[in-house]
């Protein structure tokens, strides 16, 4: 199960709703291992595309590196569809290179940049196995301990 | 001679969950070709037919070695090589 703050979650549907027709991108970061997705960061979709995203590469290093150096790693990695259903593409799932993260999946087919409800789903990608799982949205992340 | 190697989780397995690896290598093709003698398996998910797969980014010293001349990059005892992943998909 994901569980994901009010707040967070609301952020990544105002940028995939802003982002929209093209695809949005981005990753929400926590300490190893706690599976706390605490800070978001939100990534320029090099691709620039309404069916394809992917992080540029430098920026893609200075995340990692920032992250090492916070002691984090990608708890969440979300993108938007806007046009299909909010579910992994074959696509998607060749490319998925975090077995530990959360793939969250934004569709904003139906309300493009408008208000309006969005499809917030996500998934465990490992070996080419997508595994749906339950989001739990929290007003906010329990105390650690 | 030493060249650290910073592996991502997804190629751990083929590290012993070690986040960093020591090889060497004048040349980034040389350094693969050192990590598959210790780490069998680790080439192939770095290159296909002969080159650098399209969906990892290798960098060396903070410089993505597409700008470096790929798989002729030249190293030295020292530089620093860092591996990571695409991030990317779509629904394309």
């Amino acid at each position: 199960m994901l569980t994901i703050s009010r707040a967070t979650y609301d952020a990544i549907v105002a940028h995939a709703k802003r982002d929209h027709p093209d695809e949005a991108c981005g990753i929400v970061a926590g300490p190893e291992g706690s599976d706390r997705p605490e800070r978001l960061i939100e990534m320029v979709n090099a691709a620039g595309s309404p069916t394809f995203y992917e992080f540029d590469s430098t920026d893609l290093l200075h995340l990692y590196k920032e992250m090492d150096a916070r002691d984090e790693e990608p708890v969440v990695v979300y993108h938007s569809h806007t046009a299909t259903e909010a579910y992994p593409s074959v696509t998607d799932v060749k490319l998925a290179g975090e077995p530990n993260a959360h793939y969250v999946l934004v569709s904003t087919r139906e309300h493009g940049n408008a208000d309006g409800p969005v499809e917030f789903r996500s998934f465990r990608i490992v070996d080419g196995e997508i595994t749906e799982e339950e989001i739990s949205v929290v007003a906010a992340l329990s105390p650690v301990g | 001679m030493a060249i650290e190697v910073r592996i991502p989780t997804i190629l751990r397995t083929y590290t012993a969950g070690e986040k960093a690896v020591n090889g060497d290598g004048g040349t980034l093709a040389a350094l693969i070709d050192d990590l598959e003698s210790n780490h069998a398996g680790i080439k192939d998910r770095l290159i296909d037919n002969g080159d650098l797969r399209r969906f990892v980014n290798i960098y060396v010293n903070d410089e993505d070695v597409r700008f470096l001349g790929g798989l002729e990059a030249e190293l030295k005892d020292g530089d620093q090589v860092v591996v990571l992943p695409a991030v990317a998909g779509g629904a394309r």
